[in-house]
């Protein structure tokens, strides 16, 4: 109950503030679509360097997964370091009977409502773009939701620690950016250079563009269950990673 | 010529200000040169390497990487001026009322002008120069031309370091930046930069060409490839009218909004 008055609150500022995300979050990936999908892919698939798979259908599901890892990353910094720092809401809510795990899953339910519409609208245009290939394609939605939670505890247990938001600019820079071109959104990662190629494997955005590749191509691996799992795993340690460094905070 | 040395002095210390604020805070700048080499290395060489052999410029075939370097640089050199230019001139003008203090001494809304404009230009340029180097280490450059692209960068920087100053004076509220940012990332998608413009209809390729990045990318393309033509100074006279219309309207603004 009080976790969904958390939850509640984020949907209420979300009502005054969706405007702004309209463009990262729905035109954005079609944008990429657009340029590297059917622009750089008309060259992919003059090649055949993937086989029988058109660049474009590569392309999507990995850029469904990336956008809602970007999107779940992205409103844990500053959202809640402003929390902290300057409207100082979380030190409100702690004068109620609210919980910090009620705040986190507050937040995490609002994250994962915004990255399933997101999801969802992308799936439309993947349809557009005729990349959709088989009805198992629907599973990428809940993949979608597992990466962006995955991803969105560890950021929030940093924006939690941070004194300065200049940090989260870094973060960007040097985790976020380099996670979402390297993952094998755009290229296997097979094509890394060796010394590169097991960081990628840590990396949860490529477990979850590996699964949600599967999904669209209703073509499954035994590595499938394992990529859920991995993600499962940073699910699990980011709630926890959030939760003492939320707690941690609060006591300042 | 000794109020012009007089002048340059003020706007100096504009410039000293960004330096001293910028020292502690060394990461923020020195990140900034990661961004557009790790597009490179992402999609001009991860996803080059898909298209090996297939990828053609009006025909003729090309590295993919080599058609990709000089558009990250131009870029970057976009982006760079931006930053300083508009978002950050507008934040220390209208929230942090920095210039307020500054007009408390000598230094005029003009010289806040040069000095915000020039501390953009170097270091967007220094970014343009890092790059270069990495493109030259990675055999990215195909003739001595390309030498002139950190001036080409310079131009790209000094045209958008202008506009951004003008459309930071228009603006009203940070929600107004994200029209400035859609625009921006579209110009970054879309100005022959990943895929040459002629895979798009008529009307998109017209529309590209109206827009200042393209003209940056081609400018450089056409340097860093050794590809010189007359063409190349088409580009370079777009980017100075560019430069030169947005630094008469910003100088324009800045004055009557610092002065009111």
């Amino acid at each position: 109950m009080r976790a969904w008055a958390c939850y509640h609150y984020e949907l209420i500022g979300y009502r005054r503030t969706w405007k702004g995300s309209v463009f990262s979050q729905f035109i954005v990936p079609v944008l990429f679509m657009l340029s590297i999908g059917l622009g750089v892919g008309t060259y992919v698939d003059r090649g055949g360097a993937l086989g029988a798979v058109d660049y474009v259908s590569y392309l999507a599901p990995g850029l469904l997964v990336s956008t809602a890892m970007q999107l779940a990353v992205g409103e844990s910094t500053f959202p809640v370091f402003s929390n902290f720092e300057w409207s100082r809401y979380y030190y409100a809510m702690q004068a109620t009977p609210v919980r910090v795990r009620d705040v986190l899953g507050g937040l995490l339910g609002f994250l994962l409502t915004r990255v399933l519409v997101g999801a969802g609208a992308f799936l439309l245009v993947m349809a557009v773009f005729g990349a959709v290939h088989s009805p198992w394609l629907l599973g990428t939605l809940p993949v979608a939701g597992l990466v962006g939670l995955a991803c969105a505890g560890p950021a929030i247990a940093f924006a939690a620690r941070v004194t300065s938001a200049a940090n989260f600019s870094l973060m960007f820079r040097f985790v976020l950016i380099p996670l979402s071109l390297f993952s094998g959104v755009f290229f296997p990662v097979e094509r890394l250079p060796g010394w590169l190629e097991p960081l990628a494997y840590v990396s949860p955005l490529w477990h979850a563009v590996e699964l949600s590749r599967q999904f669209a191509f209703g073509a499954f691996t035994n590595a499938a269950s394992w990529h859920a799992a991995y993600l499962l795993v940073w699910l699990v340690a980011g709630w926890f990673l959030a939760h003492s460094s939320f707690t941690r905070r609060l006591q300042k | 010529m000794l109020t012009m040395v007089a002048q340059a002095k003020r706007a100096s210390a504009l410039f000293e200000r960004n330096v001293v604020v910028y020292k502690r805070l060394p990461w923020n700048i020195v990140s900034g040169f990661f961004e557009p080499v790790l597009y490179l290395f992402s999609i001009g060489i991860g996803v080059g390497a898909l298209v090996s052999g297939t990828f053609t410029v009006d025909g003729e075939p090309m590295s993919y990487a080599l058609f990709v370097a000089p558009a990250m640089m131009a870029q970057s050199a976009m982006s760079g001026a931006m930053i300083e230019s508009a978002f950050n001139l507008f934040g220390k003008m209208r929230y942090q009322k920095l210039y307020d203090a500054f007009l408390a001494t000598p230094v005029g809304p003009n010289e806040i002008a040069w000095g915000e404009l020039s501390f953009a230009l170097a270091r967007g340029g220094a970014y343009s120069a890092a790059f270069l180097v990495v493109m030259a280490v990675m055999d990215l450059t195909t003739s001595w031309w390309a030498v002139l692209a950190l001036p080409g960068a310079l131009l790209i920087g000094l045209a958008f370091g202008g506009l951004g100053m003008a459309i930071a004076t228009f603006l009203r509220s940070w929600q107004d930046f994200d029209y400035v940012t859609g625009i921006m990332y579209v110009m970054f998608l879309f100005s022959g930069t990943f895929a040459p413009i002629a895979l798009f209809p008529a009307w998109a390729q017209w529309l590209v060409q109206v827009t200042p990045l393209y003209h940056g990318v081609e400018l450089l393309r056409g340097l860093t490839t050794g590809q010189v033509g007359p063409g190349l100074i088409g580009h370079a006279v777009y980017l100075a009218a560019l430069a030169a219309i947005g630094l008469t309207i910003a100088s324009r603004r800045m004055g009557k909004l610092l002065l009111k």
